[in-house]
């Protein structure tokens, strides 16, 4: 017998549970903005080039357009529906808002996701290819502007917003490095 | 896209036998590249086995003091663990090099070594292309080439590996583990890819239905001064027009051991042990590292389009040589 090509499944988003009977072809994207009415999530190039559908799975930021919804049942999946604490912005929203980090906003969810993680893999130490020394000895490197441009160039900005973003992400990371 | 059945494995020989052989049916690791593909119709499976939640995301000390890297490990976690970057720097900086923060968090190493081509051609359904539907010919090689291969390459096929983590692993001599049916078996990454000849579509000489389980790096204690340098049209998130992973090591102003190996010139990661050969043993200069580019690029088969590669790939050699002698000296 050939194996079933759809499944049911229960995905956990921004926290809630939400149970559904999807088709293996569907994407995590697919399946928040067409299923789950969660469509602050967008779909650029839908081919994980763009970041536009950038959201986070455990933690992690992803693109949610080449994961299969099948595959994310039993991950927490955040959303930019999820990233503030109730009427509190996060600040990496705040910093974006404060410092015009975008013009038609179609790329913002994707870029304010892919930026809380990009702050949060820099706490961690993690080096990036913009890192001149990347050994352990060397120490976590500085969260320069050339650190967040290469950190950051999963996220395309079609209206070239690039100089506010950069801005937006160093102070959200200041805020949040104060806030620690 | 076709439909497919979903299967998720718990273990390793679960995995391979929910396979079973089949040639419709693909593990999934990250997806970043073979989702991709099923969307465009180059994969067509009928059943995915998801391997992700196999038992093997560690990075370990090895037998004989290597390191072993679990197949399902990802990419940003292979580049953010501390014994890489200490022993293994090039292999850090490669993996860093390649696509951006969101897809280094899904794909892992046993699918970066299993990637496809992006040659156009391959990508696209509509075209003939030896690789995809054997037979049907090569419109690269009179057509869209400027980023294909220099060496290696055949009439039937001159599409390049993209890994960038692929170069740093053979510069370091690593050696693939699998599990099949019958066990588990390894080979070295310097015959992991076959020669294109007349058979590009055959890429890998794994056996059918076979799990990749991890890469072995032996010691390499030249490793610990290696670096990695991509050249690409932009200055982050695209493959490489051309790439080096280098390590050396120098005493008495002599080149004492090399590791040299290319990117993006080849249907494989390159090691270049002509090159190394040359530069053992001889004073560690310019003039000699432009040598033994030489010596390496001797083989190169340019096409009418990217004729440019071999001046690329002898100017980086000698740069990133250059790099290493003056740190070395340090």
């Amino acid at each position: 017998m050939p194996p079933s090509t759809s499944s049911e499944l229960t995905l956990s988003v921004n926290g809630e549970k939400y149970t559904l009977t999807v088709d293996h072809r569907t994407t995590l994207l697919d399946a928040l903005r067409e299923r789950l009415d969660l469509t602050g999530t967008k779909k650029g190039c839908d081919q994980g080039q763009c970041g536009a559908c950038t959201v986070l799975v455990d933690g992690r930021r992803s693109v949610s357009c080449l994961q299969l919804a099948v595959a994310a049942e039993g991950r927490e999946i955040t959303t930019i529906e999820g990233v503030a604490s109730g009427d509190r912005l996060h600040p990496v929203q705040q910093a974006f808002l404060d410092l015009d980090g975008f013009q038609c906003g179609y790329c913002t969810p994707g870029q304010i996701c892919s930026a809380i993680a990009v702050i949060e893999e820099h706490a961690a130490g993690w080096p990036s290819a913009a890192t001149g020394d990347v050994r352990p000895e060397a120490g976590p490197p500085a969260l320069t502007p050339e650190e967040i441009r290469e950190r950051m160039s999963g996220n395309l900005c079609r209206c070239g917003a690039y100089v506010s973003i950069v801005q937006a992400v160093a102070r959200a990371a200041e805020s949040e490095g104060a806030a620690a | 896209m076709r439909e497919f059945g979903y299967r998720r494995a718990h273990d390793v020989s679960g995995a391979v036998a929910l396979l079973d052989g089949d040639p419709d049916a693909r593990f999934l690791g990250g997806g970043t590249n073979l989702v991709d593909l099923m969307k465009t119709g180059v994969e067509r499976p009928a059943l995915l086995v998801d391997v992700r939640e196999l038992p093997l995301d560690r990075v370990e000390p090895a037998a004989g003091g290597g390191l072993r890297i679990g197949a399902t490990v990802t990419n940003s976690d292979l580049a953010a663990h501390p014994e890489v970057r200490r022993r293994y720097p090039a292999l850090a900086q490669a993996v860093l090099a390649g696509a951006s923060g969101q897809l280094r968090n899904m794909a892992t190493v046993g699918g970066n070594l299993l990637q496809r081509t992006r040659c156009g051609y391959f990508a696209d359904v509509h075209s003939p292309c030896n690789k995809r539907a054997p037979g049907t010919g090569c419109p690269a090689v009179t057509g869209e080439h400027h980023n294909h291969a220099v060496l290696g390459a055949s009439g039937h096929c001159v599409a390049t590996h993209p890994s960038d983590m692929g170069v740093a692993l053979a510069a370091f001599d690593a050696v693939v583990s699998y599990e099949t049916a019958d066990g588990p078996g390894e080979v070295p990454l310097a015959d992991f890819y076959l020669p294109v000849g007349e058979t590009p579509h055959r890429e890998t000489a794994l056996p059918p239905g076979a799990l990749i389980t991890g890469v072995t790096l032996p010691p390499v204690p030249t490793a610990a001064n290696s670096r990695y340098r991509k050249v690409r049209e932009r200055a982050s998130y695209a493959f490489a027009i051309g790439s080096v992973a280098a390590a050396l090591d120098v005493r008495d102003g002599l080149v004492h051991d090399v590791r040299l190996a290319f990117g993006a010139v080849a249907s494989r990661p390159w090691r270049a042990r002509a090159a190394e050969r040359v530069l053992t043993g001889a004073p560690a200069n310019a003039e000699n590292f432009a040598a033994a580019a030489d010596a390496e690029l001797a083989a190169a088969r340019p096409l009418p389009h990217n004729g440019y590669k071999v001046t690329l790939m002898r100017n980086l050699v000698v740069a990133v040589l250059s790099e290493l002698a003056e740190e070395a000296a340090r």
